[in-house]
C-alpha cells in the first residue's frame, strides 16, 4: 500500500466536496437540483474509488468505480427521467417538514455525531484513507437518513435513500477494498431495482391520488 | 443438488406467469411449483436434522439446521399461500384486471424465491442481496389491492425497509473488513464464527449494533417496527401470511446468525441488547392490542410480539433457551399465517377489516369462526399448541439459569397479550350483529388452505415427531446453544 501524499490530500478534497453535496440534498428546493446533487455525489464517489485504487493498486475499486459512473450517474437519471418525467422537471418548491436553516443546524449535529460513532473503529485500526472516508461516509449517511425524514414527497425521498447508499459505499471503498466481484456485481443491479421499484411505486401513486406529497398519507394509524 | 432445485423451479415458475397463457394457468403452476419446493426442503431438512449439514454446489449453497428450519416453513407457507392465492385472487380481482393476476403470480414467485434463498446462500454478501431483494420484490405485492391506504402502506414499506437493509450493508462491510484482519477469506457464516475471536471487537460491536438497528427494522422491532402494522394489514391476505409469518422470521434469522459471532468474541456482549429490543417489542405491541381497531392490524402487531419473544429467548442464552426459541419460530409461522388466512376468509365474507364491523361471525360464517378462533388460541398460546409449549421452554430455561425479573416482565405482557387478543376474537365471533349479514361464498382453495395450514398447526403443539426435534436441536446448536 502506498501513501502518496499527493493521493490523499486528492481524497480529503473529494471527500470534503462528497460531505457538501449531501448537505445540499438536504438543503435544495427543487427537484432537479436535488438529483442533478446526487449525480454529483456520484461522480465524486467515484473519484474516491479511483484515487484509492491507484493507491491500493485494487482492481476491485477500478470496477466498482466504473460501475458506479453507470448505474449512477447516467442509469439512474435516465430512469428516474423516464418514468417519472413531471415529478423530476417541476418547477415548484419541495414540500418539507422543516424550514432549511433548522435542517441544516440539526445536520451539523448528525455530522459531529457520525464523527463520534467513526472514532472508536479508527482507533482501532489506522489505515490512513480509512480516516477520511469513513466519517464522510456515515455522515453522508446520517444526512440522507435525515433527508428522508424532512422531505414529504416521493421523489426526493427516494434521492435521500440513495444518498444513504452512496454514503455506505463512500465508507465502503475505503474499510473493504478487495470485496468480491460478486458482491459488486450485485450492488450494481441493486440500485436501479430500487429506482425502479420505488419509481413505479411513485407513478401509481401519482395515478391514484393526484399527488406525491407521501408525507401526507396518514390514513393508517392507531386509534 | 436440491438445494439448486429449489432456487431453480420457483424461478421457472415466475418466467412461465408472465406467459400470455400465464392469466389461466399460472395460479395452478405456482401451486404445483410450491409442492415441490416444499418436498425438496422436507428432504433438506430431514438429512440436515441427520447429519448437522447439507452443503451442495460447492461454495455457493450450503444449509445447516437453523437454515433447514427456515427454509423449511418458507417453503410451506409458500405452499399454503400458494393454494390460498388460488381462489382469493381471483375474488378480489374479478373486475377486469386480468393482467395483474399474472403479474401477481410473476412477483408472487419471486418473493418466494428470494426468501427461499437467504438461508441458503452461503456468502453473507450475497445474502444481504437476498433480503433487499424480499423486500423490492414484495412491494408491488403489498400495493396489489391498488387503493390509497395499499400504496401508502408498499411506500413506507419500501423506503424504511430499504433504508434498514442500507444501514445493515455498513455493518456487514464492516464485519468483512474485520474478517479481513482475522484473514479470513470467503466471507461466510461459518468462517465468520470462526474467525470472530481474531477480530477486532472495536470493529465487531459495531457492524452488529448497525445490523441489529438495520435488519431490525425489516424484523419489525419497537421502535422501528412503524411500517410493519400497515403493510401488514393492506397487503392482500395471502402475501400477510408470507410477510408476517416467514418474511420476518427470514430476516430475524440472520440477526441469530450473529449472535455465535458476537458470542465468541472477547469483551462483547450481546445479550442484554437482544433482551433489551426484545422486551421492548413484546411490551409495546401488548400496549397496541388493546386498543387495535382492525383485526389484520392486530395479528400484526401479534408479530411484532413474537418477533420480540424470539430475540429474548436467543438473548436468555443456552440450549434450552435456543431450543425454545426455535420452536417459537415453527410455531409463530404456522399459527401466523393461518391466522391471516381466516383474516382472509373474514375480509371476503364480511367486506371490512374492521373489528367494531364484524359481529357474531360464528352465525354468518362458521367457517371463518372456527378459523378465527383456532388461530387466535394458536396464536395467542394457549394450550395444546405450540406457542405454549414454546413460551413454556423458554421460560423455564430463563428461570434456569436465574433470570427471573426477565421471565416475569414476558410472562406478564405474554398474558396480557392473550387477554387482549382473546377479547377482540370473542367479539367478532360471539358478538351480536345489529343486522344479519349474508356472509360471501368462501372460494374452495381458501377453505383447503385452511385445512393443510391446520395440520401442522394442530400435531406439533400435541406431538414433535423425532426428525422435526432433531432439526430444532440442530437449529437451535447453530445459535450457538
Amino acid at each position: 500500500m502506498s501513501n502518496s501524499p499527493v493521493l490523499f490530500a486528492l481524497d480529503a478534497l473529494t471527500g470534503a466536496l462528497f460531505l457538501l453535496t449531501a448537505l445540499g440534498i438536504v438543503a435544495t428546493r427543487q427537484v432537479l437540483a436535488s438529483l442533478q446533487l446526487f449525480v454529483l455525489q456520484s461522480l465524486l464517489l467515484t473519484i474516491s474509488a479511483v484515487l484509492l485504487g491507484i493507491a491500493e493498486q485494487s482492481v476491485h475499486l477500478f470496477a466498482v468505480a466504473a460501475i458506479t459512473i453507470a448505474t449512477k450517474t447516467l442509469l439512474i437519471p435516465w430512469l428516474l427521467r423516464r418514468i417519472v418525467r413531471e415529478e423530476v422537471y417541476g418547477t415548484r418548491e419541495i414540500e418539507r417538514v422543516l424550514n432549511i436553516p433548522s435542517s441544516l443546524l440539526i445536520a451539523a449535529g448528525l455530522i459531529i455525531l457520525a464523527y463520534v460513532v467513526a472514532n472508536p473503529l479508527l482507533g482501532a485500526i489506522a489505515v490512513p484513507f480509512v480516516r477520511i472516508n469513513l466519517p464522510l461516509g456515515v455522515a453522508a449517511m446520517f444526512l440522507g437518513a435525515f433527508t428522508i425524514a424532512v422531505r414529504r414527497e416521493a421523489v426526493p425521498q427516494l434521492l435521500g435513500l440513495l444518498a444513504v447508499e452512496n454514503g455506505v459505499f463512500f465508507a465502503g471503498v475505503a474499510i473493504v477494498p478487495n470485496l468480491p466481484v460478486i458482491a459488486e456485481l450485485a450492488a450494481a443491479v441493486d440500485v436501479p431495482v430500487i429506482t425502479l421499484v420505488v419509481g413505479m411505486l411513485t407513478r401509481r401513486i401519482h395515478a391514484r391520488l393526484g399527488t406525491t406529497a407521501v408525507g401526507q398519507l396518514a390514513s393508517l394509524r392507531e386509534g | 443438488m436440491e438445494l439448486a432445485g429449489i432456487l431453480l423451479i420457483p424461478l421457472l415458475a415466475s418466467a412461465f406467469s408472465l406467459l400470455p397463457i400465464g392469466r389461466r394457468f399460472a395460479a395452478p403452476v405456482t401451486i404445483i411449483a410450491s409442492a415441490i419446493v416444499l418436498g425438496l426442503a422436507v428432504a433438506v431438512a430431514a438429512e440436515a436434522a441427520r447429519t448437522g449439514q447439507v452443503a451442495a454446489s460447492g461454495e455457493w449453497l450450503t444449509c445447516d439446521g437453523l437454515g433447514a428450519l427456515i427454509l423449511l416453513l418458507v417453503a410451506f407457507v409458500g405452499f399454503t399461500a400458494a393454494v390460498f392465492s388460488w381462489g382469493y385472487i381471483a375474488e378480489s380481482a374479478k373486475h377486469g384486471r386480468r393482467k395483474s393476476i399474472r403479474l401477481y403470480y410473476c412477483l408472487y414467485n419471486l418473493f418466494v424465491l428470494s426468501m427461499l434463498a437467504v438461508p441458503l446462500l452461503a456468502n453473507v454478501a450475497l445474502m444481504w442481496i437476498a433480503v433487499e431483494l424480499t423486500t423490492l420484490l414484495s412491494a408491488f405485492l403489498v400495493g396489489f389491492d391498488d387503493t390509497p391506504e395499499a400504496l401508502e402502506a408498499a411506500w413506507k414499506y419500501v423506503i424504511l425497509t430499504t433504508l434498514g437493509a442500507v444501514l445493515a450493508l455498513l455493518g456487514f462491510l464492516i464485519l468483512y473488513w474485520g474478517s479481513r484482519i482475522a484473514g479470513l477469506e470467503p466471507f461466510t457464516w461459518v468462517g465468520l464464527v470462526e474467525a470472530a475471536p481474531r477480530m477486532p471487537a472495536a470493529l465487531l460491536w459495531p457492524a452488529f449494533l448497525f445490523i441489529l438497528v438495520g435488519f431490525g427494522t425489516k424484523v419489525g422491532f419497537v421502535p422501528m417496527h412503524t411500517w410493519l402494522p400497515d403493510a401488514h394489514s393492506q397487503a392482500p391476505a395471502s402475501i400477510c401470511a408470507l410477510l408476517s409469518g416467514v418474511e420476518t422470521t427470514t430476516v430475524l434469522y440472520v440477526i441469530l446468525r450473529l449472535f455465535p459471532v458476537v458470542g465468541v468474541a472477547p469483551g462483547l456482549d450481546a445479550r442484554p441488547w437482544f433482551i433489551g429490543f426484545g422486551l421492548l417489542s413484546v411490551a409495546v405491541a401488548t400496549l397496541l392490542f388493546i386498543h387495535v381497531r382492525d383485526f389484520k392490524r392486530m395479528f400484526a402487531f401479534s408479530t411484532v410480539e413474537h418477533m420480540g419473544i424470539i430475540l429474548v429467548a436467543a438473548g436468555l442464552g443456552g440450549a434450552e433457551a435456543h431450543l425454545g426459541a426455535a420452536f417459537q419460530i415453527t410455531g409463530h409461522a404456522i399459527a401466523k399465517s393461518f391466522c391471516f388466512f381466516a383474516a382472509g376468509i373474514t375480509v371476503l365474507g364480511m367486506g371490512s377489516q374492521e373489528i367494531a364491523s364484524v359481529r357474531g361471525l360464528v352465525r354468518s360464517s362458521p367457517l371463518a369462526a372456527i378459523a378465527l378462533l383456532v388461530g387466535g388460541f394458536a396464536i395467542a398460546g394457549a394450550p395444546p399448541f405450540a406457542v405454549f409449549v414454546s413460551e413454556l421452554v423458554i421460560f423455564k430455561a430463563g428461570l434456569a439459569s436465574g433470570q427471573y425479573l426477565v421471565v416475569a416482565a414476558l410472562a406478564v405482557l405474554v398474558v396480557i397479550a392473550f387477554c387482549a387478543v382473546m377479547l377482540h376474537i370473542n367479539r367478532m365471533v360471539f358478538g351480536v350483529a345489529e343486522n344479519e349479514i349474508h356472509a360471501a361464498i368462501v372460494p374452495m382453495s381458501c377453505k383447503a388452505t385452511l385445512l393443510l395450514s391446520a395440520i401442522p398447526l394442530v400435531i406439533i403443539g400435541i406431538y414433535v415427531p423425532p426428525p422435526l426435534y432433531n432439526l430444532l436441536k440442530a437449529a437451535a446448536s447453530a445459535m450457538g446453544g
